[in-house]
């Protein structure tokens, strides 16, 4: 399938980028990795006029680890975060990259990417909305630090602006005694998840929660903040009961569609479900034990 | 033709440096079939789920109908047209053969070369790994159970060597 026409223009620089996309105009468009956007294209859902490839920008994979940060460049590959050590050391981030869709499209599709998309289905904003993360983003105006939680605002729509590009993805190492995971389930690999499921948090003692992030991906227009979900267990006791709330809610919480992964009341039970597992998973980490999690679908 | 301005690509396939002018729309796996007459990429899908496309871009391995040509520009690109040398049959090919691991075929180019990626990083895969590593290419025919016999063999052979 041959993608609409278009003008191609190799940045050197994110100066240079975002210079060409102010130039280039309202119709072009940034291609990183391309695993969401070439496809897009191909189907003629999206017809830019012109891409500014950032694939040749020199040091925008990096991922480095220090004073209780991780830093992802925008252009750091799935493939490259679930084999780095940094992300190893938080089980979530492990979770989310190990199982996006196949090896193929891991090894070309990147954090960054991911996030400026903002695809309701995406892995990413799920799983780092239960961690403290920001985006450097670069852009005309200079540089500036954007919360995860402002920074997509919509289906497909972030905050920033036309001339403006994801440098790098910074995220604040939990405290200690905490623990996550993220669950996505899904017909295959290559396909996005029917629902997901990302938890994260912190133990006071063996079995009380002192803080938890409970974050719903692919049942609403973003990855949804479960609060209630939330208020159930902080600062209480996480038991059968407490987690069982906990999914009640979360159910509440979802605003799925119906469509060809399933109907709407479908997702709702198994997005509950997913808590509740992904729930367990997490105290069971930060309680230190190890446990694998991930993607599920059939035949795995 | 769309009056879009057309752009170098300089790679090298299978050790062999390549160039042409193409279209920035031209995607890779046509950028390998139709300007560089390497036909033994195949595109299935063409929607980046069946892995008939798969090759490997700087030891990596990546859908080539999802990355358009000029992507992969100064890239090191390994077709299954590289796979063999001096007429000798790659292991893993070999393995495929032996194994049954293939009925019609079409799957088996992109199947060779995520096993070749597969046993560079992983010598001694387990079977959890193998069907995680081959998640991205859809066999129609097999069954996959040939397959998998396939990929252990060829782990086994490529471990002697």
């Amino acid at each position: 399938m041959y993608a609409h026409p278009f003008s191609y223009h190799r940045a050197k620089s994110l100066a240079e980028a975002s210079k060409l996309l102010r130039q280039l105009g309202e119709e072009s468009r940034v291609l990183a990795g391309g695993q969401s956007l070439i496809p897009l294209m191909k189907m003629r859902l999206a017809r830019p006029s012109a891409l500014v490839d950032i694939n040749f920008v020199p040091g925008l994979s990096d991922i480095q680890s220090h004073n209780g940060e991780l830093r992802f460049g925008a252009l750091a590959h799935h493939t490259d975060i679930e084999m780095s050590e940094a992300a190893a050391a938080i089980p979530i981030l492990q979770d989310c990259a190990a199982g996006i869709a196949d090896v193929q499209v891991r090894n070309q599709g990147t954090i960054g990417g991911s996030l400026a998309e903002a695809d309701p289905s995406g892995d990413w904003g799920a799983t780092l909305l239960t961690l403290e993360t920001s985006l450097r983003c670069a852009g005309s105006q200079g540089e500036r630090s954007v919360k995860l939680e402002d920074f997509i605002t919509d289906a497909y729509t972030t905050v920033l602006a036309h001339d403006e590009l994801v440098r790098e993805i910074i995220v604040k190492k939990p405290p200690k005694n905490s623990g996550g995971a993220y669950l996505a389930f899904k017909r295959s690999a290559p396909v996005y998840a029917t629902a997901s499921a990302a938890v994260q948090l912190t133990l006071d003692g063996k079995d009380a929660c002192k803080d938890v992030r409970i974050v719903l991906g692919c049942v609403g227009l973003t990855a949804i903040r479960a609060k209630q979900a939330e208020a159930e267990l902080r600062g209480k006791k996480i038991d059968e009961k407490a987690i069982q709330r906990a999914a009640e809610a979360a159910r509440e919480a979802a605003e799925p569609q119906s469509d060809m992964r399933g109907a709407a009341d479908y997702k709702r039970a198994l997005v509950a479900a997913l808590v509740k597992r992904a729930l367990g998973m997490a105290v069971r980490r930060a309680r230190g034990e190890s446990v694998e999690a991930g993607h599920e679908y059939v035949g795995r | 033709m769309s009056g879009v301005e057309k752009i170098a690509v300089r790679v090298r396939v299978n050790g062999e440096p390549r160039e042409a002018l193409v279209e920035p729309r031209t995607l890779l796996v046509e950028f390998l079939r139709d300007d560089l007459n390497l036909t033994g990429t195949h595109i299935g899908c063409d929607t980046t789920y069946c892995g008939a496309c798969t090759v490997l871009l700087n030891g990596r391995t990546v859908k080539s109908c999802t990355l358009f040509a000029p992507m992969a520009d100064g890239g090191e690109i390994t077709t299954v047209e590289g796979l063999s040398s001096n007429g000798a049959l790659h292991p893993v090919q070999q393995a495929f053969a032996e194994c049954h691991g293939l009925q019609c075929g079409f799957c088996t180019p992109g199947l060779l070369l995520s096993t070749v990626h597969l046993l560079n990083k992983n010598a001694r895969p387990t079977d959890k790994q193998i069907r995680k590593a081959i998640a991205g290419n859809t066999c129609r025919c097999t069954g996959y159970q040939n397959i998998l016999k396939a990929i252990r063999m060829a782990a086994g052979e490529m471990g002697k060597r």
